[in-house]
């Protein structure tokens, strides 16, 4: 089973705050997924090729080029940020 | 019934505008209890359906979709149109821009009614996961329709729409087409484009139809496919008119039945099952017993790679750029009087504590746990790995057979709060249609049958699953059956 430590520091590298009864909850969850799939290490797939693009398909190109959504696209995009000013999205200080 | 419509219109019997009223009419007066539709889009629909009768009044060509009202899965952008993923992160989301789908489907003159209900973000298979609603079984409305794209297939299953757009990513359109009745496609992986879907496990995910009718599937997906440049994964473009693959002969076509499928199969469903097996045998086709040995690490693999898939693809939501942020208004009381300053790591961590709900941050913790340094290759490579002799072993299959048969679900529609307590047991309802989307293969389900449960009449799905890239020939299989 996973400790409250594993869930606690899962949940950071997620980004999700967590109650204190949560973390118990997710526990055993994730603890009854991990079984499951547990049973997956009897299969030997050491000479196996790991799935890539299902279809087979590799190295699609195309230009580096930028599409101008104009000035109307712009502020449709802008309208769902919950900040911004003078046109930007304003992002709380980091420092 | 989209070529009868479409014969309607254009024979002038009806007008699209009175046909789309029709449609409105009905959502107003089922959609109360059946709860498929969040959002209605009356003024885009009304404004494409007066276009669509101005141009059969000039005597113009119309598209077959042209005119048809439809419905659209509420995790596929429509420019100008709330769309939320059933989520409380993007409760006031208004799309910028149109889905490839949609642009498409607007280019042939389709009616778009609304945006339908699904699990959040399409993780679930009941629709309970909705952050709004959860919608009901038209067929016994005390049982789900199904899910994630619960609010698509009960649309077309209530008559609120002629034909819907889904999502499908462990079997999100086919199982809940098989619970409300329906047809519902997963086309291979690639042969849609994903643009403007709202990624959830970009391996896994298909954007397909659901209808009535398979040739009403088959004349939808013509006008869904296609490359796309905005989606690197879409394949080339077939340029194919499914709808003119549909021969309704199947005689000598190779029919697999995996015993691992149908082994431990529940008694009622099989024989509906068996019965359906003796109407193909009748229709001429050869049914042989295959074996998919990799069958039991199916759902297990598929439940790695798509929570590892969902943790990456929803980082995104974080309070910045759009949808929910959590920190000024309903914790700034917590932060005045506790005189903390809530930082941009706090707004990160409150937004999606409070945006998410229970199943989605579940998946997002799996797949941060199996991503996480020191555990990638326990976990996601292997998962990538099995999946490879998951695919080898459908490679095999088609070796000998032309489409692999079982049923879509191992059971009927199940009742409203039946499963929510498990999550394990809510996965175990994907076990027949995880595999397509882990082999990234075609597959349909289409109703053999019904089965008596309570007094209500509950349909069953059949499931077939075809070569890649061989919509055609798994159209007209299922095509054949659906019309002898």
């Amino acid at each position: 089973m996973l400790s409250r430590q594993e869930i606690q520091h899962i949940a950071g590298l997620a980004r999700i705050s967590l109650h204190e009864k949560e973390i118990e909850k997710y526990q055993k969850d994730l603890s009854g997924v991990l079984d499951y799939f547990a049973e997956l290490q009897e299969l030997d797939t050491e000479k196996v090729e790991p799935i890539g693009h299902i279809t087979g398909m590799q190295n699609v190109f195309r230009s580096d080029l930028f599409s101008d959504f104009g000035s109307i696209g712009k502020d449709d995009i802008l309208k769902n940020a919950p900040e911004t000013k003078d046109g930007y999205v304003k992002v709380k200080s980091v420092l | 019934m989209i070529r009868e419509l479409h014969n309607k219109l254009v024979n002038k019997e009806i007008t699209s505008v009175q046909l789309t009223r029709d449609y409105f009419d009905a959502i107003k007066k089922k959609d109360g209890e059946i709860g498929a539709y969040l959002t209605l889009t009356e003024e885009l629909a009304m404004r494409q359906a007066q276009l669509i009768d101005e141009r059969i009044a000039n005597g113009e060509d119309i598209d077959l979709l042209a005119g048809i009202p439809c419905a659209v899965k509420d995790n596929m952008c429509v420019d100008g149109t709330r769309t939320t993923a059933a989520s409380k992160m993007l409760d006031n989301y208004i799309a910028p821009y149109d889905a490839t789908v949609i642009k498409k489907l607007k280019e042939v003159g389709a009616v778009i009614l609304g945006k339908t209900n699904l699990d959040e973000f399409a993780m679930g298979s009941s629709t309970e996961n909705s952050a709004y609603q959860v919608t009901k079984n038209p067929n016994d409305t005390e049982r789900i329709a199904g899910g994630s794209s619960g609010g698509s297939a009960a649309a077309v299953a209530a008559s609120e729409a002629v034909w819907s757009l889904g999502s499908d990513t462990g079997g999100s359109i086919r199982q809940p087409a098989s619970f409300c009745g329906v047809v519902g496609l997963k086309p291979t992986y690639g042969r849609v484009s994903r643009y403007g879907l709202l990624a959830m496990a970009s391996s896994l995910d298909q954007i397909g139809p659901f209808a009535k009718t398979v040739e009403d599937c088959a004349i939808i997906l013509s006008r869904i496919s296609g490359q796309d440049r905005m989606d690197a994964t879409s394949a080339q473009s077939a340029d194919k008119r499914y709808e003119d693959y549909l021969t309704g002969d199947i005689k000598g076509r190779k029919i697999g039945i995996p015993k691992e499928y149908v082994e431990n199969l529940e008694g009622h469903i099989r024989d509906v099952f068996e019965k359906s097996v003796e109407k193909f045998k009748s229709l001429g086709a050869e049914i042989k017993e295959i074996s998919l040995p990799h069958s039991s690490y199916a759902l297990a693999t598929y439940y790695m790679i798509m929570a590892s898939e969902v943790s990456s693809n929803l980082a995104r939501f974080d309070g910045i750029k759009y949808g929910l942020r959590i920190n000024d208004e309903a914790k700034t009381e917590f932060a005045k009087e506790n005189a903390v300053d809530r930082n941009l790591l706090e707004t990160y961590m409150d937004t999606r504590e409070y945006g998410f709900g229970e199943e989605v941050k579940r998946r997002i913790m799996l797949g941060t746990y199996a991503l996480s340094s020191g555990y990638y290759d326990a976990y996601y490579l292997k998962a990538q790995k099995v999946r490879a002799l998951i695919k080898k072993d459908f490679e095999d299959a088609f070796k000998q057979v032309d489409f692999i048969y079982s049923p879509t679900a191992p059971e009927t529609a199940f009742k409203a709060g039946e499963k929510t307590e498990n999550p394990l047991k809510m996965y175990l309802s994907d076990i027949y249609t995880v595999t397509a989307n882990l082999a990234g293969v075609p597959a349909i389900s289409f109703p053999i049958g019904n089965l008596e449960e309570e007094g209500k009449s509950l349909p069953v799905g059949g499931q077939l699953m075809g070569k890649w890239f061989d919509e055609e020939g798994l159209l007209d299989a299922a095509h054949t059956f659906e019309t002898n």
